[in-house]
């Protein structure tokens, strides 16, 4: 929570474009936390839990040798042999198969996907084996297996690099589904993740990993850990509730200035679980502010959104003192064009006048049609 | 009785891949030849080659260079239309190069030969190389071969009855059951596709339990969560039956590349049809095998159809085998409904996979006598009396008894003792199945996880209470 306070006060000062502020002005107003990239809590997260269990391995193409296509199983394939870092040939539902094979087994694979674009083209395995083999054998087959990769829209990589697979693995029971925002959820989540006997989707964000956030000493404990399917409050308010995932925690977190400065007080709930959703915090969230948005880069339909809405409406109806405002992705693939590109996701200001209306502060989406 | 063969060490680096034969020949053991045509050995391999006693590292992408790319052997590429032995270097080794334009032909003149020990009245056939096996080996083989006979045929009817939903039967493959899994340690992990009850019969699945899961009873190890067939059972290393074809290839590379690390010695074992050669887990889960060293048998039951899909229209390569060393592996062809010649090929390739920590392909060609399962009728894609030639004729469980009967092993009291005894044991079950209490409710909701989430415990009490409400609503033979 300290650091949260610390970071904001500091953004307040700095009042930078940027999601994050630079490292140096932060160090001015901090004394005791230290900064972690997200690519480096994930590594260490790895790193650790490696050591700590000989039956971790990692998986994926490009993770050994040339340190991770993105960079974080850095180090990793020197630390612990090509035994226990495999690089894979280009079949991704040949190694989402062999993991799940190898967890069928006993062995805790990490298996990562370039993108979770590809990892359709191992869904089978992923939602047929992986998330129903424990229900169907009847409890004789656990497949404790961690999916990671990079999931959402980067920047410039057209629609086949771009999708959100948050709703479509959160549908599945018997898979769990993280999201982390800051290095404190990439870390603690993904040792949650790798010590989890159920089968985890963990959906990282190409664009968070070079982000740099605070950690205490705590987060920095090998056996640090956070629980799945708690939610974290990330600035608390009293006049609207904001919930979103990934990097559009770190939007949310903007609007929440700017619209504190217009003498609305916005709560930002950083989901971090998608499946278990925690939907005790959200509810006791919009029944103290009577107001909801969320916010998600994926497309609308179906998605992580609409099951909150639904979520507040059966547990809470009566404390809502408007409708329901929901941010998501433009429902179209996403197009290349930085113009376009910069369309088809939601933007701060997006985030802004939905808060607003929820607000009633600017005219209501209806009266405009 | 063990077989016995050298490997010449090969060559390997990440990106280049050279098999070169290997030779054995002590006792009975079977052989390894290169008699199987290939366009490119036109010289056998001697034992006395120059590169017997070279060992490659496993070379990293990287780190290979060109003096290390030296020492790969050509003397394989060279044929004797060849004048030169001049090479060209590329990612992947050095290769000769011709000047002749010549297009490898989609199929070899003759196709790969088929291994078998008996003929088709059961006597082993001159000059037959097998793995011997025991009286009591001999014996249990053939009983369950029954079994897994009389089995099909009475659950078959059980389902004409509609007492089950559901059911398929391995009718004309009992040799590839048993044997393959007589050949098998117990300690082998098997993962199968959905027509090998019989291994776990091989392995103590006693009749009960195959009848507890056909009626999803409480007593059912699958908790009555899958359909009729769905077999699994930790304790027998036979993992529960998955439905989607050829999924199991790959978990079973998978499931190899764990046991090498925990250095068990064992190997997975895994089973798919002609059909699902075709799926793309047949090429990952081979591709992977080959390049993860993994201790894996793949077994294809190459049965002629794919439900109304026959071979011909299933692929067009000299069927299964073929693939299999363009893939890098180890691969036989071996007549499936020979329960001796399985045995064999399993027996062997069991032994390679876990002593070279490599895998082994191998297409048992057998024919599917029955129906695809209980929701085909096949008289309406093929002709009846092929269907009643491969029955009858061509038939394994009778041609496997006449060598039993051989012996002096077997006798027609033995026959009619053990078929009348199964079929009352198989109806005593079936009875004691059909009056077993279906699964409680809470069967319904755990599982899922490791733990019961608060929201599926939530969801079970909301549930309780309405079954509590409304009780008329709920079946009262059904426990809660």
């Amino acid at each position: 929570m300290l650091a949260s306070f610390q970071h904001s006060k500091m953004l307040r000062a700095i009042r930078h474009k940027n999601i994050l502020p630079a490292i140096s002005a932060f160090r001015a107003f901090s004394s005791s936390a230290k900064e972690m990239t997200v690519r480096e809590a994930l590594n260490s997260a790895l790193d650790e839990e490696m050591s700590a269990d000989p039956k971790v391995f990692l998986m994926g193409e490009e993770v050994g040798e040339y340190q991770g296509a993105y960079k974080i199983t850095k180090g990793l394939l020197d630390k612990y042999g090509p035994e226990r870092v495999l690089d894979t040939p280009i079949t991704e539902a040949g190694f989402t198969g062999i993991g799940v094979g190898a967890a069928y087994y006993g062995l805790r694979p990490v298996v990562e996907f370039m993108t979770f674009n590809f990892s359709m083209q191992a869904i089978d395995h992923i939602i047929n084996s992986a998330a129903k083999s424990n229900y169907m054998s009847a409890g004789q087959i656990s497949v404790p297996i961690v999916f990671r990769g990079p999931n959402g829209a980067a920047a410039g990589v057209g629609a086949q690099h771009s999708q959100c697979y948050a709703a479509w693995y959160a549908s599945c029971p018997g898979l769990k589904v993280l999201s982390p925002y800051s290095s404190e959820d990439a870390r603690g989540l993904l040792k949650a993740a790798i010590r989890d006997p159920d089968p985890v989707v963990f959906l990282e964000n190409e664009l968070l990993y070079g982000e740099s956030f605070p950690v205490s000493a705590e987060v920095l404990d090998s056996s640090f850990c956070l629980p799945i399917g708690k939610a974290k409050i990330e600035r608390e308010g009293k006049d609207v509730t904001i919930t979103a995932f990934s990097k559009m925690v770190g939007y949310a977190l903007k609007v929440g200035r700017i619209l504190a400065k217009e003498g609305i007080s916005a709560e930002v709930i950083n989901l971090r679980s998608i499946r278990p959703l925690d939907r005790s915090t959200i509810n006791a969230s919009v029944r103290k502010t009577n107001r909801l948005v969320t916010v998600e880069e994926g497309f609308p339909q179906h998605g992580v959104g609409a099951e909150i809405c639904t979520s507040v409406i059966e547990e809470s109806f009566g404390y809502l003192d408007a409708p329901v405002e929901r941010i998501a992705g433009a429902d179209v693939p996403m197009p290349y064009a930085a113009n376009l590109e910069r369309m088809a996701v939601p933007q701060v200001e997006d985030i802004v006048r939905a808060a607003k209306r929820a607000c009633y502060r600017s005219v209501p989406l209806a009266a405009t049609a | 009785m063990a077989s016995s063969w050298s490997l010449i060490k090969r060559s390997r680096t990440l990106i280049h891949h050279k098999k070169k034969l290997a030779f054995l020949g002590i006792g009975s053991a079977p052989t390894f030849s290169s008699s199987s045509s290939s366009p490119f050995m036109k010289r056998p391999c001697a034992a006395s080659a120059p590169y017997i006693n070279n060992h490659f590292r496993f070379l990293r992408r990287f780190e290979f260079t060109k003096a290390e790319a030296a020492q790969l052997e050509l003397q394989h590429y060279v044929t004797d239309d060849d004048d030169n032995n001049q090479v060209i270097d590329f990612p992947g080794g050095k290769v000769a190069f011709t000047s002749e334009m010549r297009f490898i032909s989609e199929s070899i003149q003759k196709r790969v030969p088929c291994y078998r020990v008996l003929d088709d009245n059961g006597m082993p056939m001159k000059y037959s190389n097998y793995v011997q096996i025991s009286k009591e080996m001999a014996v249990k083989m053939y009983s369950d071969m029954v079994t897994l006979q009389t089995m099909d045929s009475i659950f078959y009817e059980v389902q004409r009855q509609g007492r089950i939903s559901f059911y398929l039967t391995s009718m004309g493959e009992e040799a590839v059951n048993i044997a393959s899994a007589a050949a098998l340690s117990f300690d082998d992990v098997i993962l199968p596709q959905y027509r090998e009850p019989g291994v776990l019969l091989w392995r103590g699945f006693t009749l009960q339990q195959f009848v507890d899961q056909l009626f999803g009873n409480t007593s059912d190890l699958g908790k009555g969560r899958q359909m009729p067939i769905h077999y699994g059972s930790n304790k027998h290393n036979y993992f529960t039956v998955s439905s989607p074809i050829a999924t199991q290839l790959p978990q079973a590379v998978g499931a190899a590349y764990s046991l090498k690390i925990d250095g068990k010695s064992a190997c997975a074992v895994t089973y798919c049809g002609d059909g699902g050669t075709s799926e793309g887990d047949f090429h990952a889960g081979l591709n992977f095998a080959a390049v993860m060293d993994a201790p894996v048998i793949f077994i294809c039951r190459n049965n002629g159809w794919a439900i109304s899909t026959p071979v011909e229209e299933q692929f067009r390569s000299d069927g299964v085998v073929v693939k299999g060393q363009a893939y890098g592996i180890w691969s036989i062809r071996v007549d499936g409904n020979d329960a001796l010649a399985v045995y064999s090929a399993v027996h062997t390739a069991r032994e390679i996979a876990i002593k070279e920590k490599r895998p082994v392909l191998i297409e048992a060609l057998t024919y599917r006598v029955g129906h695809h399962s209980t929701s085909d009728d096949s008289t309406k894609y093929r002709p009846i009396d092929e269907i009643e030639y491969w029955k009858m004729e061509r038939n394994p469980v009778n041609r496997f008894k006449r060598w039993v009967e051989r012996n002096g092993w077997w006798s027609d009291h033995n026959e009619s003792e053990l078929r009348s005894s199964v079929r009352k044991q198989l109806m005593q079950a079936i009875q004691v199945a059909e009056k077993a209490q279906k699964p409680p409710l809470s069967d319904l909701f755990n599982d899922v996880y490791d733990r019961l989430p608060s929201n599926l415990e939530e969801q079970e009490r909301l549930l309780r209470e309405i079954v509590k409400k409304h009780p008329e609503d709920y079946p009262s033979d059904v426990p809660l």
